[in-house]
Order: C-alpha cells, then structure tokens, then sequence
C-alpha cells in the first residue's frame, strides 16, 4: 500500500526555493499525522551538496536526481523522471510549491500519472488517514475542500507564503541517495533557448513578502515613483491593479487580480484602489491589509486592516519618511 | 499552419460567488457567461498566425448548448469553425476527465499547434492544457506572453515569464501553449465578423460520436471530489487611521504597523 510524503523540491542555478522549505515543512507535519516518512526528491544538476538543508526542516529521506540533462527545468525532462521515481517509491502523498515551476510540473506529472491534483492550496489536513486539500477558486471569491479517488499519490501545490516553515534545525538530518532513473533523449522535446532576467531586482509578486500596490488613484505612470520609493525603504515589491495595466501604467506582470498574480503577502498596502471584486479576489489571504483612498466609500475599506482616508500623493511620502527613521 | 484553439466559458470576473443549497455548487441563476479571457489570448494569437502562415483556425469547447456563444465569439473574431462536446455525462468532470474528452475529438484534427488558456478563471486550476497535451502525447509551453514561429512554421520559440527572469522556451510543432496576459490584445468582433460567423460550421459531439464510454466521465469518475464549497473567510474592516494632518496619519500608521500588526 503507498505509504510517505513526497516533496518535490525546487532549486535554481543549484539553490532550493523557499517554497520548498515550507512544503517540507508541511510534509512533515502531515507525516507525523499519519505515523510515516518524509522524502524530498532533489532534481538537478550538481546539487547533491544542497540536500542536507532538506532534512534539517524536517525530510527523513533525500532522494537526488542528478544529470547535466536536468541542469534548468523543462516539463519533459522533469516530469519523466519524477515520475519513475514515483511509480518505484508509491508515496501516499505528493506535494509541490504552486509557483511557475511547480504548477507547470504538478499539472503534466499528475496527467501521466492519471492521479487527482489540487493545485495552489492553502490548507491541508489528514482526515481517516486520506488527505483533504483547500483551495481557493475564483480568485479567492470561494474556497474547495476537496478529497481524492483512485489517485496514488494524493497529489497537490501549495500556495508559496502560506505554509508555516518550520525553524532548521541542523542536528536533524535526512538520509541522502542517489536516485536510479533512465531519461531518453528523444522523450525531451523541448530545451530552455535563453534566460532573460527581469530588469527589476525585486521578488515577483506571487513571492514577495511586502507589496505596495497602486490603482486608478496613482493618475498616471509618473505617479508610481511614490510607490517605489516607499517600496524600497520597506523592502516591497510592487504591484497594480487591472485598471492601471490596462491604462498601460505598469506591465502585466505587475497585475494583482483575478485576471493576474493572486497574492499572499504578510503586508499588502493598496493606494489608489477602490477595491473591484476581481481584485479583492487575488489579494484576500494577505495578512494585513492597508488602504489609502481619498474616498471613505471605496469598498477596499470593508477588507483593509487599516485605513487612511486621505490623498495618497500626501500619505506615501510621509510614510516613506516615517519608515527612513525607524528601519 | 492549422491551429486549433480551447475554449473555455466561465462566469465573468465581475460575478459575485453564490454558493448553492448543496453547498458544492455554485448558483448559476444570474452568471453572466463569457469567453475565459486567457483563451481569448489563444484564439486572438492563433488568428494572427494564421494571417501569416496560412491554413485553418478550429475552436474547440466542452459543456452544454450555451458555450456555442463563446465559441460563435470566437469564429466571429476569424476562426473558421467549430466543435462542441456536448454530453450530459460530461457534467461534473473534472480536469482530467474534460482533457481526455478534448483529446478524443482533437487527436485525430490537422494540426501544428493548441492553445488553451493558461488557467480558467473558475476553477484557477491550470491543469486541463498540461493533460490534454499529455493525452496527445506532444510537449507544452505554458504560461506564454510571446510566440515566435519559425518561418517553416516546423518549430518556435515562447517566452514564459517566471519568477523574476523570462524562459524562452524551443519547442518543435506540434505543441501546446497556454496563454497569458500578455501575449497580444485581442481583437474585438466586427458587425461583418458576426454576421459571417453565424454560416461558419459549428459541430456537435456527444461521447459516444469520440468513441468514448461515458461512464469514464462525469461525477462519478472524478478522481478530485469536491467536499464542500464556502465562502472565503470574511474579512472584517479594521481601523480608520486619524490624525489632523497627513504627517500625522502616516505617522500614527507606521507605528500600528511596527508595532500592532508587526510586520515592520
């Protein structure tokens, strides 16, 4: 009968994503839950070194796949091989962090192994000994606990923010293997041509741990120079509604929202924003909420922890100078 | 090039969330239904090949009669015909199962490329175009905001914006790509475009006409139940900052920030 916790770790240029610690995390409480093991498969090209930190949050086992094939992710790669590692281990659950990687591998890896997926958690739990997965849908407008039928593994992503990571602790540590698998060349159809890197150097929004976010109210693109400013002196990344990506103010990838990024920041702070469903929907698990909006009635006020009614273009730079003196 | 495109109808983003008496569905009584917006990146990119290399542009949806208008939108715009899945013991499926019914009625479809949305902004899965890919055994670039096709038309390039760096993506047709925001601005239907589009060939199918035994379909085969459906939950409106002046507000905000909420 499958039995364990499987993680599927993510590394890039040969360093783990924090996303990983937290579903290790994650993992392992799940895993005391059942009375099973932890295994974490590490998947790359020379980062058998990095292993260890795997079990320091708490996997019993890590299994390395390492081939120069395996350097940069693709789907065909990636996917064939965890997938002979699943087949030869029959885990009871698998998980994966819900960013780029981890969403594009879950979905194809859960196909060819015809098994359920619930994809970008923000909960589970063991209930007689299954799991139950919740998810949010509709951008967060309804959330879907769902359970699993003839799927072995119980396979899903979790949402990066969300899980609590535990403290690494260094006197715990994993048993590390080296992973037997074949990859045939003819299986791999694809190949990443180029990496181009973003001009910004902060965390995309799906990551960061601090967004400050501007709407309609920002009037303008010039108007968004408050935001970086403020953005910088707290360490934030910076985001937009749909009105202003489509006024052309930011670029899409800026865009929080149902049609955009669905965040999950420890702060969100919304100038400008009036508060549309569609983005209420992809920022309602940050764990605080600010808005700064000149109008009382603005529906964001209903969401926010706090509220400051008022003109933003007064407000963020007076609370840039605030923030200069305390951080 | 032949290129065939996914559609998807869903609720339009402005509809508010009503969750029904069986507290897993949710009402459908006032849904305004539209054209997923991501698969209308798919059908407005899949046009624009198709001025530039030629050959045909099918829409394919799955689900009951109404769908037939997202994907009259969609021959409206320019492609050229359509196919619905039609199947009462479709309703229920879930991902796997709605892939593997759109597998059936493509694999056997002239093609060099699919694209699907990269989500529905229903379900928020992702998951139908990875599987339907796998179905047809050919590769995937998903999440894509630039397609280039090389001039044979035999293999292309597709940017995927990850986190904090952009992958481009080689990829030899056919394949699939599921597309974002960001690809291109899709067109809107003209009178004419309408007009035309209400001759242009719409089929139905049932599973039995794909071949396939619809008791692999439905409620009873989903390999994800849903156990209930709830409301998000609630958040309740928090403090209105005061103050006499701005400096004062901001002030009075940095320090419930530090020191109340501390995540500063």
């Amino acid at each position: 009968m499958a039995q364990g916790v499987f993680i599927i770790a993510e590394q890039r240029g040969g360093e783990i994503r924090k996303v990983s610690y937290e579903i290790v995390s994650e993992a392992r409480r799940l895993a005391d839950s059942l009375g099973q093991k932890v295994t974490a498969v590490l998947i790359g090209s020379n980062i058998k070194d990095k292993a260890a930190t795997l079990g320091h949050y708490g996997a019993d086992k890590v299994l390395v796949a390492d081939d120069p094939r395996l350097e940069t992710y693709t789907t065909d790669a990636y996917v064939s091989v965890i997938a002979e590692l699943v087949k030869a281990n029959d885990p009871a659950i698998a998980l994966l962090g819900a960013s780029s990687q981890g969403k594009d591998l879950a979905s194809r890896l859960s196909a060819r192994l015809g098994v359920g997926m619930a994809q970008d958690c923000t909960q589970f739990s063991i209930e007689d000994g299954n799991l139950t997965a919740t998810r949010p849908i509709y951008a967060g407008k309804a959330y879907t606990r769902v359970t699993y039928t003839n799927s072995s593994p119980q396979m899903a992503t979790a949402r990066p923010n969300v899980m609590a990571k535990n403290e690494p602790d260094e006197s715990k540590t994993a048993q590390i293997i080296d992973a037997t698998f074949s990859l045939d060349d003819g299986a791999l159809k694809t190949k990443v041509a180029d990496v181009m890197k973003d001009e910004t150097e902060k965390v995309d929004l799906t990551e960061a741990d601090k967004i400050v976010s501007g709407g309609r109210g920002m009037k303008g693109p010039e108007g968004y120079g408050i935001l970086e400013e403020l953005a910088d002196i707290i360490g934030a990344s910076v985001g937009a509604s749909r009105s202003a990506v489509d006024a052309g103010w930011r670029p899409h990838s800026d865009q929080v929202g149902q049609t955009g990024k669905v965040v999950s920041p420890n702060l969100y702070l919304a100038c400008g924003i009036s508060g549309a469903i569609q983005h209420l929907a992809g920022m309602s698990t940050a764990k605080v909420i600010v808005a700064i909006n000149k109008d009382p009635d603005a529906p964001i006020f209903q969401k926010a922890d706090y509220g400051v009614v008022d003109d933003l273009f007064k407000i963020v730079p007076a609370l840039t100078e605030e923030f200069k003196k305390v951080l | 090039m032949n290129i065939i495109v996914c559609i998807k109808q869903v609720p339009d983003t402005e509809t508010q969330i009503k969750i029904g008496q069986d507290g897993k569905s949710i009402i459908e009584d006032d849904i305004k239904w539209v054209m997923n917006p991501y698969d209308e990146y798919g059908v407005e990119e899949a046009l624009r090949l198709k001025e530039k290399f030629g050959g045909e542009v099918t829409v394919v949806g799955l689900g009951p009669k109404r769908v037939t208008e997202s994907l009259r939108t969609a021959l409206a715009m320019g492609a050229d015909k359509g196919i619905l899945i039609n199947d009462p013991a479709l309703e229920g499926s879930d991902s796997l199962g709605t892939a593997k019914a759109l597998a059936a009625a493509i694999k056997d479809l002239d093609f060099d490329l699919i694209f699907a949305g990269q989500r529905g902004v229903d379900d928020d899965s992702g998951l139908v175009g990875a599987a339907l890919a796998e179905f047809l055994d050919i590769p995937q670039a998903s999440v894509i905001v630039k397609v280039e096709v090389a001039e044979d038309g035999k293999s292309l390039k597709a940017h995927r914006p990850v986190e904090g760096q952009t992958l481009v993506i080689e990829s030899s047709t056919p394949v699939l790509i599921t597309a974002q925001k960001g690809l291109n601005e899709p067109r809107y239907a003209s009178l004419p475009g309408i007009m035309k589009a209400k001759k242009k060939p719409l089929e139905e199918k049932t599973l039995a006409d794909l071949g396939l035994d619809p008791s692999e379909f439905g409620e009873g085969a989903r390999k994800l139940n849903i156990v209930e459906l709830t409301p998000p939950p609630q958040r309740e409106a928090g403090k209105i900052v005061e103050g006499e002046t701005p400096e004062q507000k901001a002030g009075e905000l940095a320090k419930l920030l530090h020191e109340e909420a501390k995540v500063l």
